[in-house]
């Protein structure tokens, strides 16, 4: 039995990066049997095809956004899947994510079992931050949701004291959050600057003229 | 109402009724394109707007040079290995660092393996559906299909009446389980739409047989990258060691990997000869006479280079893949391109949410400042967080605006492909004849949307067989004794000056890339990247030029302004990614998931 055990997000975009972080985190301190694979998906989209086809099943580990408050893991399996993602689009590998999984249907490969670990973000609009501590203090809860459901497929991982290889060494959480640039070196408040910006003077709408047609393209929805 | 004569040529008149298109999707990034139609349905205004915020230098100052490989492959999930390249040629060339030929063909072989792999990608799954209508497919006759298959491509073996009929049952059985999933609302009963029920079947059925063959030519990197996605790179060479008589997963690169890699080249030339290249033939037949979306590609057109043969020469001569500028439309004359030259390649920001100390001019990205501005125009229809009409004579995206030489330019495949063809580049100018002459068309014919998309085909071909070229040529490298992949004598950044700048180029799928950097008492003092999407999808410049999206929606008929399919059609053609162009930002900073604006 193949099991993949897949993060995805963007590691750049603060709180973005929690599947990915999940993933650092399982590699470093887990070891899984063969047949287990643990795989940073980052913000892969087409790519990741293969590796859901070859996947009995699937454990995807994702920031979402639902409505609820910071850091709240949810669980969220099979058929629910693909309609979660595409239930509230908070980023491009979201919608990604969600045509991958069509795709591999076309293809007439699925993973006979999915399960989906989506938490709560707290802040997405920080470039270059790291997880906050709300929502990085849900890894561990989200790996032993993970270990649990692998147990059902009779699955055990074992920890393991020495560090394990990381995919992407360079980009380590330690490294990450510590050599980050400070505010004063590389100004990181951009968005705070837009919004506060003067002079953001907007005339109201024109009555007269013909009416604006706005045509909403973004066929990629829900299905 | 405005009248106005840009300087570029085009004229442009915004008294018409005003269509948005918000977002622009199957692209990666997000993108809002606004024009005005006139009563014939006729676009003659056009305006570009990048809806997101950008700065790399945000999260790369003060950071390791080596490392920023790493993190620029992480702006986007497209062209994850061509920034990364573009980053360790950029520190590579500040540091004056010289890397092995292994590591010269083997970085080759993942940038064209991404180049082929991205063309495939964006003309099956991206831009497909803009041409090929799916629910269509579902009423050809499968026999008919296989006669259409075996016409255009003799050599196919998968062209049987039964395999078709295979493919319409799984697409059938798809859509009424109710998962239309990609093929979700397209305006499948848009008059725009021309192919036959036969070539829509066809043109499924390869839809889903390259998303099948796409994942064998990811493992190319695979191989010398380590691992994919994300795979690895090194400033001073790869970081894949090369041990030929080696057994097993150890690492290092052995015969039975090369003959991996070796297997799936030639299987990439024979999906591209007999799948990719007769498909875009047949689909270009049937729409050959809408010849719309040339916008600048007839007149100012763009390429830094890639594919150095030799190591370490990124001079004109050396690279494969074609440099050069042409400006006013005179092919005759291909312009030298130096990123070094203060005066050619400016950033200009009187359009653009960004603050300059004098705004009427332009930076070279070595002075770049990248300062967020977000004022919108008096005559903004709409609120703050919900614009309904740009003010286009005011600021109005997030999108700087490059020119060379005061040049709006378009870059990207069909730019390569047009210099290439001026330049008398023997290989690109047989390969453009082949197609002119198939489909009877003059050479005027290639300054199109269909003449961009063509030149992405093209350019897969021709990516493909150079894979064969730096793949035979390093194992005659490796077989007379060289093993080297890395060059580490610089590493310690001890042996680095205190002060150095360098700028790292490639042509990534969708166009020319530039990293600059400087690097002060060893971590980055700097960091601006100029990417493709940012020379397509410039906003007017101070002159009012207009960029190479807006011009080429210029003058397109929309049969249906609701459904404006032909204005996709001509967006996608120029395989957008806007994921690194610009950034994300909520309008009113509290909606996480508030990305347009409307």
């Amino acid at each position: 039995m193949n099991i993949l055990l897949l993060g995805i997000g963007n590691v750049l975009w603060a709180d973005e990066g929690f599947g990915v972080r999940v993933i650092e985190r399982l590699q470093k301190s887990y070891r899984f049997p063969d047949g287990v694979n643990v795989m940073d998906g980052g913000t892969q989209g087409v790519y990741l095809v293969e590796h859901v086809q070859a996947a009995d099943a699937l454990v995807v580990f994702d920031a979402i956004d639902y409505g609820l408050s910071p850091g709240t893991l949810k669980r969220i399996e099979n058929r629910d899947v693909p309609n979660f993602l595409g239930a509230k689009k908070m980023s491009l590998h979201q919608t990604g994510f969600q045509e991958v999984l069509a795709m591999a249907q076309m293809l007439g490969s699925y993973p006979r079992h999915l399960l989906l670990i989506g938490v709560q973000p707290e802040e997405l609009d920080d470039y270059g931050g790291s997880l906050r501590p709300t929502v990085k203090a849900q890894i561990q809860p989200a790996i032993d949701m993970a270990l649990a459901y692998l147990q059902a497929f009779g699955i055990s991982a074992e920890t393991t004291d020495t560090d394990g290889d990381l995919a992407d060494p360079v980009l380590n959480i330690q490294r990450y959050e510590l050599e980050r640039p400070s505010a004063e070196q590389a100004c990181r408040i951009g968005d705070e600057r837009v919004l506060q910006a003067e002079g953001l003077a907007v005339r109201p709408p024109q009555p007269a003229g013909q009416p604006t047609l706005q045509v909403d393209v973004d066929y990629r929805g829900k299905y | 109402m405005t009248v106005t004569n840009t300087p570029n040529g085009f004229n442009l008149n915004d008294a018409g009724r005003r269509v948005v298109v918000d977002p622009v999707t199957r692209i990666e990034g997000h993108m809002r394109c606004e024009v005005n139609i006139d009563d014939d349905n006729i676009i003659r205004n056009a305006i570009s707007s990048g809806t997101m915020w950008r700065g790399l230098e945000v999260i790369l100052k003060g950071r390791d040079p080596r490392d920023a490989w790493a993190f620029v492959q992480r702006i986007c999930g497209v062209c994850t290995g061509t920034h990364a390249l573009t980053s360790v040629r950029a520190v590579e060339d500040a540091l004056k660092i010289t890397i092995p030929e292994n590591a010269n063909s083997i970085r080759n072989l993942m940038q064209l393996s991404l180049q082929v792999q991205d063309h495939l990608v964006h003309f099956y799954h991206l831009h497909a559906l803009d041409w090929v209508n799916p629910v269509n497919a579902l009423k050809a006759d499968p026999v008919a299909t296989s006669a259409l298959q075996q016409s255009i491509s003799p050599h196919n073996p998968k062209s049987s009446p039964g395999y078709f009929r295979d493919t319409q049952n799984r697409l059938l059985k798809f859509v009424e389980s109710g998962q239309l999933g990609p093929f979700k609302n397209g305006y499948w009963t848009n008059p725009a739409y021309l192919l036959p029920p036969e070539a829509d079947l066809m043109a499924v059925t390869h839809y889903l047989e390259a998303l099948d063959f796409q994942k064998d030519i990811m493992k190319i990197r695979t191989v010398f990258g380590g691992k994919d996605p994300h795979p690895n790179w090194l400033v001073g060479g790869v970081p894949c060691a090369i041990n030929i008589d080696g057994v097993g997963a150890n690492g290092a690169i052995n015969m039975e990997r090369l003959n991996l890699v070796s297997s799936i080249i030639d299987r990439t030339i024979a999906f591209i000869d007999q799948v990719y290249i007769p498909d875009l033939l047949a689909i270009a037949g049937f729409y050959k006479g809408w010849m719309y979306g040339g916008g600048i590609s007839g007149q100012s057109l763009l390429s830094y280079g890639d594919i150095p043969d030799k190591a370490n020469d990124y001079s004109a001569s050396n690279l494969l893949m074609p440099r050069g500028a042409i400006i006013n439309g005179d092919l005759t004359k291909v312009h030298e391109v130096d990123l070094t030259d203060p005066e050619q390649i400016k950033e200009f920001i009187p359009h653009s949410w960004y603050k300059y100390p004098d705004e009427s001019l332009g930076l070279h990205p070595w002075d770049g400042v990248t300062e967020p501005n977000y004022k919108l125009g008096p005559n903004t229809k709409g609120d703050r967080t919900h614009i309904k009409e740009l003010d286009e004579a005011a600021k109005y995206s997030w999108i700087k605006a490059p020119r060379w030489r005061g040049h709006a330019m378009e870059v990207g495949p069909l730019a390569r492909y047009v210099i290439g063809y001026a330049q008398g580049n023997k290989e690109i100018t047989e390969q453009i004849n082949f197609v002119l002459k198939t489909l009877d068309v003059p050479v005027t014919a290639l300054f199109s949307t269909l003449g961009r998309t063509a030149a992405r085909g093209l350019e897969a071909q021709w990516a493909a067989g150079k894979m064969r070229y730096f793949m035979d040529k390093m194992i005659a490298n490796i077989k007379s004794g060289d093993l080297a992949t890395a060059n580490v004598a610089k590493w310690d950044p001890e042996t680095w000056p205190s002060s150095v700048k360098g700028v790292g180029f490639t042509e990534a799928p969708r166009g020319a890339l530039g990293h600059w950097l400087k690097i002060e008492n060893t971590k980055i003092a700097n960091y601006q990247c100029v990417v493709p999407t940012t020379w397509n999808g410039s906003p007017r410049d101070e002159q009012g030029n207009i960029g190479a999206f807006e011009a080429a929606l210029m003058n397109t008929k929309v049969e249906r302004p609701e459904e404006p399919v032909e204005i996709l059609r001509t967006l996608h053609s120029f395989d957008p990614c806007l994921a690194c162009s610009t950034h994300i930002i909520s309008p009113d900073g509290t909606e996480l998931t508030q990305v347009k604006v409307r």
